[in-house]
């Protein structure tokens, strides 16, 4: 009868066992290695010895410094950000006012949610690809588009130009991800209390002002939740801007995304494997400080959670008190 | 009355914009995909010579061009699959482990391991790609599939997701009568909790699955023997000189790495959109 006896507590630590230690093999030793590659002078495909550097910071400063395509890789990569999610927060939240009106009551959604979502699950590098085969020069279904349509009289070269090709880029980023948020964002207000919407529309607040009023407000960290994490993701584009443009971040590097730069300076003639360390690092503290801003922002949603909780049974106390 | 009938006939005109903007933007998801599967039965000539929406009459022509030249999709295929279908059941599996380790036991590290989950969960993997390049070079693991299927063994958001899940369904109650009944910890687990967590592994699984199938990066910088290829990385030989304009077989191969997963998302459509939602409001 020793069963009371039996510590079960071991066994947190048995079952977590694989998770630790595939972490630290897999993700924190390299993450470690790749730190110290920073500082070190590798490069070439033959592995030599290496040596850390006179100064050890020299691979950094020379990025930050005086590499003006990493400098432009920083560049792009937010422009690249800004250009997609700007549209695709407007269009995801447009939609997501239009889906939870319950006077517009909008017939289909589940199949207009299945299609917008779609583009989504598709292997990216397959739509980079794709949307390259689209936009050939000088025939292809786009140029053919355009001229049956007499909007162009020449064959444009889509992808040649600056402008274009980040547009095409940013757009096809858009196009895959404003599904994505637009069902997280249905899901936000679905789990808005019904009770607020009620005493909006018995004050007499018409659609677009209980959007503004009511809605949007209690969005509010799922959106700071979408952007952050949209720009983790951000950061690490890499499918289609890399398999969109030969070569990947043409042209003239202007859709050379951060990852993109770190793929060519390591695995693309040079074998720069230093310099494409330390930019993986500069990568990593720019998310690190990111990852931080979602995690006190989770935090602190679920301290607010219980407090309304415990607001809600003082309430319920008081007023069953009352009924006594 | 006039008031109401205003409204109401302002109401109807703002749904048909609706619904036409909804339209076009189903449109717009599905006409590149159609595009991409007509062309796959169209020849290149007939793509140069215009925009057509009616499939032609050329897919075996385009399957042998395709097929002549080092694209092998089946081999493709097969490797995406193992490696996906084992990424998935190591990574389903054990996060089920984990975050049954940290709801049932009462251990001193538990909060701080938790704390650390939520901090790791949304590095980037490129961060670390480089080290992770080099240590798999020395221990000779490139080109093996190891190094893609073992690491999704410690997958922080899954984790995160089923330790929510079993906060929500598991009564520890379950677990005490187990244990009166002499079940040892790990077989309660297996024959009892895994049961339990089936919806929840479901839905993890799905968005395991096409994550490691879609994954382009990892698999581009650790495969160079083309016959460990997976699709993703496949697909760059197209955009490559072999088939510079071979366009009929460049769509055939680019429909063959979409049709699995167009499969997958019209079967399980359901599901995915349920867990996309879910997804944003886990936390």
């Amino acid at each position: 009868m020793r069963r009371n006896g039996v510590n079960y507590s071991k066994y947190g630590y048995i079952f977590s066992i694989p998770f630790i230690v595939i972490f630290l093999i897999f993700s924190l030793y390299p993450t470690l290695y790749t730190a110290v590659i920073g500082f070190t002078d590798m490069k070439g495909v033959i592995p030599k010895p290496i040596h850390i550097l006179d100064n050890p910071f020299q691979n950094f400063k020379d990025l930050i410094m005086e590499n003006v395509s990493f400098r432009q890789s920083l560049i792009n990569t937010l422009i690249l950000w800004i250009a997609n999610f700007i549209p695709q927060i407007v269009l995801a939240l447009l939609l997501t006012a239009w889906f939870t009106n319950r006077r517009l009551n909008i017939k289909g959604q589940g199949a207009f949610k299945v299609l917008l979502y779609m583009p989504n699950i598709i292997t990216a590098s397959t739509i980079a690809v794709l949307f390259s085969t689209l936009f050939a020069y000088p025939m292809g279904p786009v140029n053919s588009l355009f001229h049956a349509l007499g909007w162009s009289d020449a064959p444009i070269q889509f992808l040649q130009d600056k402008n274009t090709a980040r547009g095409i880029v940013s757009f096809i980023q858009f196009w895959m991800w404003y599904g994505n948020t637009m069902i997280v964002l249905i899901a936000g207000v679905m789990g808005i209390n019904p009770a607020l919407f009620e005493a909006a529309s018995i004050d007499g607040a018409n659609g677009i002002q209980t959007f503004f009023r009511v809605t949007l407000p209690s969005l509010r960290t799922i959106l700071l939740y979408s952007l952050i994490t949209s720009m983790i993701g951000g950061l690490q584009m890499f499918d289609i801007p890399q398999l969109f443009i030969t070569p990947a971040g043409g042209p003239d590097n202007a859709t050379l995304t951060t990852s993109v730069f770190i793929y060519g300076q390591a695995f693309k003639g040079s074998y720069m494997y230093n310099k494409a360390a330390a930019a993986s690092m500069i990568m990593f503290i720019i998310a690190a400080v990111l990852s931080l801003i979602v995690f006190y922002l989770m935090r602190d949603r679920s301290e607010a959670k219980l407090k309304k909780q415990q607001k809600m049974i003082n309430k319920a106390a008081k007023a069953a008190a009352r009924g006594m | 009355m006039a008031n109401t009938n205003m409204e109401k006939t302002s109401r109807g005109i703002n749904k048909t914009i609706i619904y036409i903007v909804c339209i076009g933007l189903s449109l717009l998801s599905i006409l590149p995909f159609w595009i991409m599967f007509v062309n796959a039965t169209r020849s290149t000539a007939e793509i140069q010579s215009g925009l057509s929406l009616l499939p032609s009459t050329h897919f075996m022509t385009n399957w042998d061009v395709l097929i002549s030249k080092s694209f092998d999709p089946l081999k493709g295929f097969l490797n995406s699959l193992t490696i996906s279908g084992a990424s998935t059941i190591c990574a389903v599996y054990f996060s089920s482990l984990t975050a049954y380790g940290l709801v049932v036991y009462n251990w001193k590290w538990r909060q701080p391991f938790f704390t650390f989950i939520m901090c790791v969960m949304l590095i980037p993997a490129q961060a670390s790609a480089i080290g992770f390049y080099q240590f798999m070079y020395q221990m000779h693991w490139t080109n093996s599939f190891l190094p893609l299927i073992l690491p999704s063994i410690a997958a922080p958001a899954i984790v995160f997701f089923m330790r929510q899940y079993l906060l929500a369904t598991l009564s520890l109650e379950i677990v005490e009568a187990a244990r009166v009944d002499g079940s040892g910890e790990f077989a309660t687990f297996n024959k009892i909790i895994m049961p339990i967590m089936m919806p929840a592994v479901a839905t993890q699984a799905i968005f395991a699955f096409v994550g490691s199938w879609n994954n382009l990066f990892m698999p581009l910088i650790l495969l160079t023997d083309k016959s460990k290829y997976t699709l993703p990385v496949m697909v760059s030989l197209l955009r490559g000189d072999i088939y510079k304009t071979e366009f009929g077989s460049i769509y055939m191969g680019l429909a063959l790495t979409a049709l699995p997963l167009f499969v997958i998302y019209f079967l399980l459509s359901r599901y995915i959109i349920a867990g996309v939602a879910l997804g944003g409001v886990k936390e």
